[in-house]
């Protein structure tokens, strides 16, 4: 379901409007350029990486744990080690 | 806004207001009088500049080779939104398309018929454009359009420009190709990158919003086809992969001509921001339609020589794949993955609409 | 090599290193269509051992939208100064009577969108159309809608209004885990919905079913990672909530976009197309933004009884088997003319092996009986 794909704040839209629902810049996507809402990604800034789904960039994509995901799993097949490491998290999200 | 002005500083004048030459088509220019013969005098013959062109006689002649050969005759028709894209118009690709299914069916181009159906108010700029591009297209091919026929719906009842063409060819005794003749450990190869033609036509469609250089690959195959043919060089089949791209050409050919044939992903040759559009909107580049691109199966013996020629014209042209077996049943064809593994290809179900889903 | 993700020789390190951690057999399923989708495109299914069965979930937002709501879509595209937007893949679900093209072949007003928000655009720009929005999808689409309809409010379009199909992702993975049939070990959880919900909802789920869950990116090395990261757990006997997908997964989620979906939405029960109802698993408009809702604003006829189906998409979205055993698979259900909905969108699970296992598969199932 729900294709994403990664993308590349070229610039905030000159024109979107001041409040923080209207933030919209415009992602390149390897060549192909869309204006994209920026309304859940209120750190990021052009340059940055996110995640569009339907026109909308729902989670800013930090390069670091992406370079960290992939180090760890290098080193965990090389070294035939322990099991990933956890990222687990107790709670619930209370509504919705 | 500007029949308005021409009228208003008409009756300024003192004139008639009655526009005498509107900018745009108007249902009296298909009607067959004095407007339609302004339009096609005017228009089409100055457009088109073809000096085998027939306006005055209800049909044109011509001479066809001397010798032992066959006729080769085609038709197709030319619907697309919008009118003009990146990389060309219905205008050109009419002509290309035409050409194109002359050329890989073996036949060497020769002439061209033309119908035009105008949508009422389509404007004469945008269509003296479409049809100098015909003209242009017809004279890089180096086929004569030698007739043609322009007809007026109302407005709402048209999308602008509908084609309708007939191409005529020659098909010189040993040129004839097809699938029956594929056999077993031909190479496939293809005369450059794939899948652009789709993708930026659908870039652009209403609504979709998206931005791209991506232009078109809109083209004639024949020079690539000819080349080819002059170095002694004999595909034993050829495709242009329009609608349903490589994979639906692929398929096509697979079962009938009962092999197994198997598509290397890696070797077939995407634009970098082909595969970025397609990755955003869902689609797979290998079932884009191409407007400039030419399958061919040939002998594994003339594989080198046959890239050779095909990159000398285009650097992207590559080797994607080859027939592994006559099929045991119904013939079918494998994709050998990015990763390593293979899978049935099987053609592409529906519309190419962006998935979000 | 296309980039690190669909190495060759990565993808078979990892699919060796699942086969020489596995001691017995496992059945897992990956939650979502997308994953579906590539698990059977790239053939991921044939590389790894055999005792490691994939089941394909319930995934696909588009194929579990009921057909009473595809049913009140066509009737709004047909009600005259109305016109209905929706993703391309939305359009060829059959209700009981056509899809949305269908009811565009007939006349009625159908567009396909990207995004919400351009159906607000096209609201803006059309000032005496209604433009319903058919909202479907899981979480990780709420946000866009919730985006659009919020926006609508601030601006006081009056012409916007939405049908929401939306779904929730965990209270379906627990009726399949409360469901007798299912013999799920462990999940990949769908990655993006991740990316919007982050992993808080999985733990209890982990805990009280004694599962692991793995949140799963779509490239064949995210996949096979996270089967690695399942049967790894599976193996020593944890069940615990891991995220293989960290590039784009933050464990607390989007806050921005979970308060937006929050304001705007509530849970409530929801029927899913071949599985029937299930608790706390849709998205509803809030009472606040009920104007903006389309089934108040318009009044909608009652659903047509459905004529009995031979399709056995309860069973297959369920995992109790896969759509190869369905006697109508590729014979009467094929991607042109589909009886269900797992046939129609290119992630239904049906569509996924018709497409890309198509000659095989029917042969196999055609001596399978
Ligand atoms: S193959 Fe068709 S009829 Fe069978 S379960 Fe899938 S969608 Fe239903």
């Amino acid at each position: 379901m729900c294709l994403a794909v990664p993308g590349r704040i070229e610039e905030f839209a000159s024109d979107s409007g001041a409040s923080p629902l209207e933030r919209e810049g415009v992602i390149d996507f390897g060549g192909v350029r869309r204006r994209v809402s920026l309304a859940f990604v209120p750190e990021a800034v052009p340059g940055d990486y996110v995640l569009v789904h339907a026109g909308v960039a729902i989670q800013r994509l930090s390069p670091d744990s992406a370079a960290q995901t992939w180090q760890l799993l290098e080193a965990e097949v090389e070294g035939d080690s322990a099991p990933h490491e956890d990222s687990t998290k107790s709670g619930t999200v209370d509504d919705a | 806004m500007a029949d308005a002005g021409r009228v208003a500083a008409a009756v300024a004048l003192g004139e008639c207001p009655i526009p005498a030459a509107s900018d745009c088509v108007q249902l009296v220019h298909g009607a067959g009088g004095e407007a339609s013969r302004r339009l096609i005098d005017s228009l089409f013959a100055r457009e088109l500049g073809d000096p085998l062109l027939v306006t005055d006689r209800d049909a044109a002649t011509f001479e066809m080779p001397s010798g032992p050969g066959q006729i080769a005759l085609t038709t197709d028709s030319f619907v697309v939104h919008p009118l003009e894209f990146p990389g060309g118009d219905i205008g050109c690709l009419a002509v290309y398309g035409t050409v194109n299914d002359l050329a890989v069916s073996g036949a060497r181009p020769l002439y061209l018929s033309i119908g035009f159906i105008l949508e009422e108010g389509l404007s004469l700029a945008t269509l003296a454009r479409v049809v100098g591009s015909v003209g242009w297209a017809a004279r890089a091919c180096g086929v004569h359009v030698v007739t043609g026929d322009t007809k007026v719906v109302e407005r709402g009842k048209g999308d602008g420009v509908y084609i309708n063409t007939a191409g005529v060819g020659w098909l010189e005794p040993g040129r004839a190709c097809g699938p029956s003749q594929v056999q077993p450990g031909d190479v496939l190869l293809v005369s450059g990158d794939v899948g652009r033609h789709g993708l930026a036509i659908l870039a652009l469609r209403e609504g979709l919003g998206f931005e791209t250089r991506i232009e078109s690959d809109c083209g004639s195959v024949v020079r690539a086809v000819e080349a080819l043919w002059e170095r002694g060089i004999r595909p034993r089949c050829m495709r242009d992969p329009t609608r349903g791209g490589v994979v639906t050409a692929v398929v096509e050919i697979a079962r009938s001509a009962g092999v197994e044939i198997e598509l290397e992903s890696l070797g077939v040759p995407v634009r970098a921001d082909v595969r970025a559009a397609c990755d955003v909107l869902g689609l797979d580049p290998l079932e884009m339609a191409c407007e400039g691109r030419v399958v061919l199966w040939v002998a594994e013996a003339h594989a080198d020589a046959a890239l050779a020629c095909l990159r000398e014209l285009d650097p992207s042209a590559a080797r994607v794949g080859r027939v592994r077996a006559r099929a045991e049943g119904r013939g079918r064809a494998t994709l050998r993955t990015e990763i390593g593994t293979t899978r049935w290809l099987d053609l592409p179900s529906g519309i190419a609409t962006p998935r979000i889903c | 090599m296309r980039d690190r993700f669909h190495d060759p020789e990565r993808v078979r390190q990892l699919a060796a290193r699942i086969g020489r951690r596995m001691t017995r057999g496992w059945r897992i399923m990956e939650v979502c269509g997308g994953q579906t989708h590539a698990i059977v495109r790239y053939g991921i299914d044939e590389l790894i051992p055999a005792e490691l069965e994939l089941i394909h979930g319930p995934g696909c937002p588009v194929c579990v939208t009921p057909i009473e709501l595809i049913d009140r879509a066509c009737e709004l595209a047909c009600t005259p100064g109305v016109r209905v937007c929706s993703f391309g893949d939305m359009l060829r679900v059959p209700g009981s009577s056509g899809d949305l093209h269908s009811a565009r072949a007939r006349g009625g007003r159908v567009q396909i969108v990207y995004s919400p928000l351009d159906a607000l655009a096209v609201a803006r720009a059309q000032p005496d159309t209604q433009i319903v929005f058919f909202a479907v999808g899981f979480e990780t689409t709420a946000p866009a809608t919730a985006l659009s309809v919020a926006r609508a409010r601030a601006e006081g379009l009056r012409n916007f209004s939405l049908l929401v199909a939306h779904v929730r992702v965990p209270p379906a993975l627990e009726a399949l885990l409360d469901a007798p049939e299912a013999q799920v070990d462990g999940f990949l959880a769908a990655g993006h919905v991740c990316s919007v919900m982050g992993l808080d909802e999985y733990a209890p789920l982990c805990e009280r079913y004694h599962v692991p869950i793995v949140a799963t990116g779509f490239t064949p090395v995210d996949l096979l990672e996270g089967l690695l990261a399942c049967v790894d757990q599976l193996e020593v006997g944890r069940a615990e909530v891991v995220n293989q997908y960290a590039r784009a997964v933050a464990s607390s989620g989007n806050r921005s976009a979970l308060e937006l979906i929050r304001q705007v939405f509530q849970v409530e029960d929801r029927c899913w197309r071949g599985l029937g109802s299930i608790r706390s698993s849709g998205l509803a408009l809030r009472a606040e933004f009920a104007e903006f809702d389309a089934e108040h604003r318009f009044a909608l006829g009652v659903p047509q009884p459905l004529p009995a189906s031979r399709c056995w998409s309860a069973r297959v979205l369920r995992g109790e088997v896969k759509p190869t055993a369905c006697p109508e698979f590729g014979r009467a259900c094929q991607p042109l003319h589909p009886l269900g909905a797992p046939m129609v969108s290119d992630e239904g699970a049906c569509a996924a092996y018709y497409r890309y296992r198509a000659p095989g598969a029917v042969e196999a199932s055609a001596v399978d009986g």
